[in-house]
């Protein structure tokens, strides 16, 4: 177990310092500079550029800059954001309960709904509601999600008004923010309706960023069980004269799961990647939309704190997936 | 644990105390377009910021009347302009009251200190509060110049302040009559330094306007409250609420589901649709703006103003217009919109007439001539669809021999690379900071061709002239002769094809009384109100 984790972190120390190397050069690659985009059509004359490249510390050698944004990191300083002048990493910690409740929230409805449609379209093979399940996964794993977020807002909120259109909370309601996460939030508050009012915010989003997981999970939970239902063990525990749940609800979906955990660790990126356009959409004030603001902006700091941070939360759950696994099935840990 | 209880319970008291949560309260939602980048306009430049901050929760010096240009009395109630226009000597209002919050509670009312804590902090490097929240002061130092223009500014006494310039400038009054000009409590800047959190000033705003800061989630809303002691009268609004919708087309659906009462920028596409709507409204104003095409006058032959004029003659600006804006612009003749003062009438446009284009041409010994278009990659007001706009006019160029090519890039590189002067033509624009001909002329002057705002890279003399002398001059009609002739003369040289102004649209509930659009592009709530 102990060199389980060792190999696991070995991995993990180039991974992180290669992912600050993108997070670096990638917002400095893209053409225009901040100073430029804020002065917009009025234009900056040479000098005033300079000295405001120089306050930003941009006229250092650009080795200098990673080092610095190296070092920052070690002593978990981002640097700050020059749109806010706010740290980053506060500008960051504000904004990321948003994107865990939707995203929390979304992997959720995913999982409700995705393990269950797989194992019957697993136990029906070849019926109706497969073909119907797969050929909807399928749609649902390519759809637009900027298009599939306005058609569900059209329709349920504009035409048939049933959900609010975007944002966390009806903006009649004024309460605190103490946790960050609105369903606490408003739980907590004197206000009555508020927590409805944030329920009833959080179904769209949820269904659109919960989409492409949703059809993941059922896909490879129906290809999972596929595998599973056609093992000795199985047939075993049929013969056995074991009910039909027993057998597929005990022996066989647990072996399964170890698969579709796996799918659903892994998920969490996409969902981080996904949360971006949901929260454009939904106006949702979480992590993604506070990224495509900053990459618009060329807020430097900001982008390449942000990518970092989501980069290492992604590469920490897959570690923890990894050792999930590792406990779900010992023959990994002593595979040499 | 402790501390956060009593944090619950502070903030529940002073909702109590300010009795906010009554469904009763008539609260106004206001889809804005994105999230202010902070609370103190000197150090922001963006529209965004200075809706949600300047422009409802501070004062000015001056103040532009609501939904005019016309210069009024802000938190200056009176002010003299000495004879040689150096020096101007503001009367600050009696019985002005700071905001007064769950975080601060002023001690006293407005005085001088808190006009020279505003300007110096900007101006001043040895300010304590000049690298507060990163100092840079974009407007001070940069688009107005006032380290170029202020000499001093001193306090006569509590209620009196007097600004001495180094050189005249008719446009002063009008410029700090802006929003990086808002005036700021001194007090509540040294109890925050004090306290060692200055940062907090800029963040937790007080000012002395017409509502007051509540309380700011990042990305989601920014909720205010009437401020019930503001010196010109209580606004009709109990709350305000900016709800941040960035995506124009949900803000509209949010409009149509009762969500907000007003969206700033509704699609030109979903314009009908909201008019069909019998819920809502679409309120509509010509922008303080211009559109245009400049030719680059240091290359060859864009030099030549034969071939600028016959370009000029060459576009059919009215199909372009129709096309582009969609009913929503009007053809431009001059540089200034005819809603600002200075404009001259008199002017008339090059007519759509290819012969007379060619035979310019043919003139100038232009033949076959090739050149670029460059297109802007960004929807502005002034040109919402540059690509469209750049395809028209090639057409038209194509039809009297001169072929172009359409060039678009990423709108920083598109920036900096027309301010260097890369371009042969490129589409721009412009809109007004303050309502003065000399913030459009100076797009268009020797100084602004050597810093590269000026996208022609046209230095005249006869122009420059006439344009530094406006500013020298205090006289108003003076003023109005010299930029008429200006426009004149800039009309014959044709740096520029001036293609359009555009019209403004303001998509709102019909419960909504009394908004008026802010020529200047401002969203104020003051005086709106909300029928039952």
């Amino acid at each position: 177990m102990f060199r389980f984790i060792l190999t696991k972190l070995g991995v993990l120390i180039p991974t992180f310092l290669g992912v600050t190397l993108i997070a670096f050069s990638f917002i400095r690659m893209l053409p225009g500079d901040p100073i430029e985009l804020l002065a917009g059509e009025r234009g900056v004359t040479p000098e005033r550029h300079a000295e405001l490249m120089a306050n930003l510390g941009f006229d250092r050698p650009i080795w200098e800059q990673y080092f610095s944004f190296l070092w920052g990191i070690l002593h978990g300083d981002l640097g700050v954001s020059f749109t806010s002048r706010q740290p980053v990493l506060e500008e960051f910690l504000t904004r990321f309960p948003a994107t865990v409740e939707l995203a929390g929230c979304a992997i959720i409805f995913a999982a409700l709904l995705g393990l269950p449609a797989g194992i019957i379209a697993a136990v029906k093979r070849g019926s109706a509601f497969d073909h119907t399940l797969m050929g909807i996964s399928l749609t649902g794993y390519s759809m637009p999600i900027f298009w599939w977020g306005l058609l569900l807002i059209i329709f349920f909120s504009a035409t048939l008004g049933w959900t609010p259109v975007s944002g966390r909370l009806s903006a009649l309601f004024w309460i605190d923010q103490d946790s960050g996460f609105m369903l606490i939030d408003a739980f907590l508050s004197d206000e009555k309706g508020a927590f409805k009012s944030a329920v009833s915010h959080l179904i769209l989003p949820t269904i659109v960023l919960g989409t492409i997981p949703l059809a993941i999970i059922a896909r490879q939970t129906r290809s999972a069980m596929l595998e599973v239902l056609g093992e000795d063990y199985v047939r075993t525990a049929r013969a056995k004269g074991l009910s039909t749940f027993r057998v597929i609800g005990i022996h066989a979906l647990r072996n399964a799961l170890i698969t579709v955990v796996t799918v659903i660790g892994l998920q969490v990126g996409v969902l981080l990647a996904g949360a971006i356009l949901t929260e454009t959409i939904f106006s949702w004030p979480g992590i993604g939309k506070w990224m495509i603001d900053s990459i618009f902006r060329r807020d430097y700091f900001a982008v390449q704190g942000g990518i970092v941070l989501i980069a290492s939360i992604v590469m920490l759950v897959n570690l923890f997936v990894d050792f999930m696994y590792g406990l779900i099935n010992p023959r990994i840990l002593h595979r040499r | 644990m402790i501390k956060k209880g009593l944090l619950a319970t502070a903030a529940f008291a002073s909702m109590l105390a300010m009795g906010s949560v009554s469904a009763e309260a008539k609260t106004f939602v206001y889809c804005s377009e994105g999230s202010p980048e902070g609370f103190t306009p000197a150090l922001y430049t963006s529209g965004t910021s200075f809706d949600a901050s300047s422009r409802n929760i501070f004062n000015r010096l001056v103040e532009f009347e609501r939904g005019s240009t016309i210069m009024t009395p802000g938190l200056a109630q009176s002010w003299e302009v000495s004879e040689d226009g150096l020096s101007y000597t503001f009367h600050l209002r009696d019985g002005v009251q700071f905001h007064k919050t769950k975080f601060f509670t002023p001690s006293r009312e407005l005085n001088a200190d808190d006009v020279l804590f505003s300007f110096n902090r900007q101006w001043k490097a040895d300010h304590p509060y000049h690298k507060v929240s990163g100092g840079t002061y974009e407007y001070f130092s940069g688009y107005v110049s006032f380290p170029d223009i202020l000499q001093t500014i001193e306090k006569l006494d509590d209620k009196t302040v007097k600004f001495t310039l180094q050189k005249p400038d008719a446009a002063f009054i009008s410029k700090i009559a802006i929003d990086f000009a808002s005036i700021h409590s001194a007090e509540y800047a040294q109890q925050m330094m004090d306290a060692g959190t200055p940062e907090k000033f800029d963040q937790e705003p007080i000012g002395t306007g017409p509502f007051q800061f509540v309380s700011y989630q990042k990305d989601a809303f920014i909720r205010y409250q009437a401020n019930d002691d503001y010196w010109s009268g209580r606004a009709p609004l109990d709350k305000l609420v900016f709800a941040i919708t960035p995506d124009a087309q949900v803000a509209y659906q949010k409009l149509a589901a009762g969500e907000c009462h007003l969206i700033p920028y509704p699609n030109q596409a979903d314009l009908a649709a909201i008019e069909a709507n019998k819920d809502l409204t679409v309120d509509s104003q010509e922008g303080l703006n211009v559109g245009y095409l400049a030719f680059n006058t240091e290359k060859k032959p864009f030099d030549d103003k034969r071939v600028r004029q016959a370009l000029n003659y060459a576009m059919n600006k009215e199909a372009i217009i129709k096309s582009v804006f969609q009913g929503a612009g009007k053809a431009a003749k001059n540089p200034l919109p005819p809603t600002l003062w200075g404009y001259n009438e008199e002017i008339q446009d090059y007519p759509y007439d290819p012969a007379k284009a060619k035979a310019l041409l043919a003139e100038a010994g232009v033949t076959n001539l090739s050149t670029d278009i460059w297109a802007m990659p960004v929807k502005r007001p002034y040109n919402p669809n540059a690509k469209r706009m750049a395809e028209l006019i090639q057409a038209d160029w194509a039809a009297v021999g001169v072929n172009a090519e359409i060039v678009s890039m990423e709108w920083g590189e598109y920036l900096s690379r027309s301010q260097k002067g890369d371009h042969e033509t490129v589409l721009l624009g412009w809109t007004a900071d303050y309502p003065d001909p000399d913030n459009f002329l100076s797009l268009l002057n020797c100084a602004s061709a050597k810093s590269g705002g000026n996208r022609a890279r046209w230095c005249h003399k006869e122009f420059d002239d006439l344009f530094n002398e406006a500013v020298r001059v205090s006289d108003p009609e003076k003023r109005t002769a010299l930029y008429e002739q200006a426009q004149a003369v800039f009309k014959e040289e044709a740096p520029w094809v001036t293609v359009a102004h555009s019209v403004v649209h303001k998509a709102m509930s019909n419960k909504v009384v009394d908004f008026r659009i802010d020529p200047l592009g401002g969203h104020v709530f003051y005086g709106v109100d909300l029928a039952e």
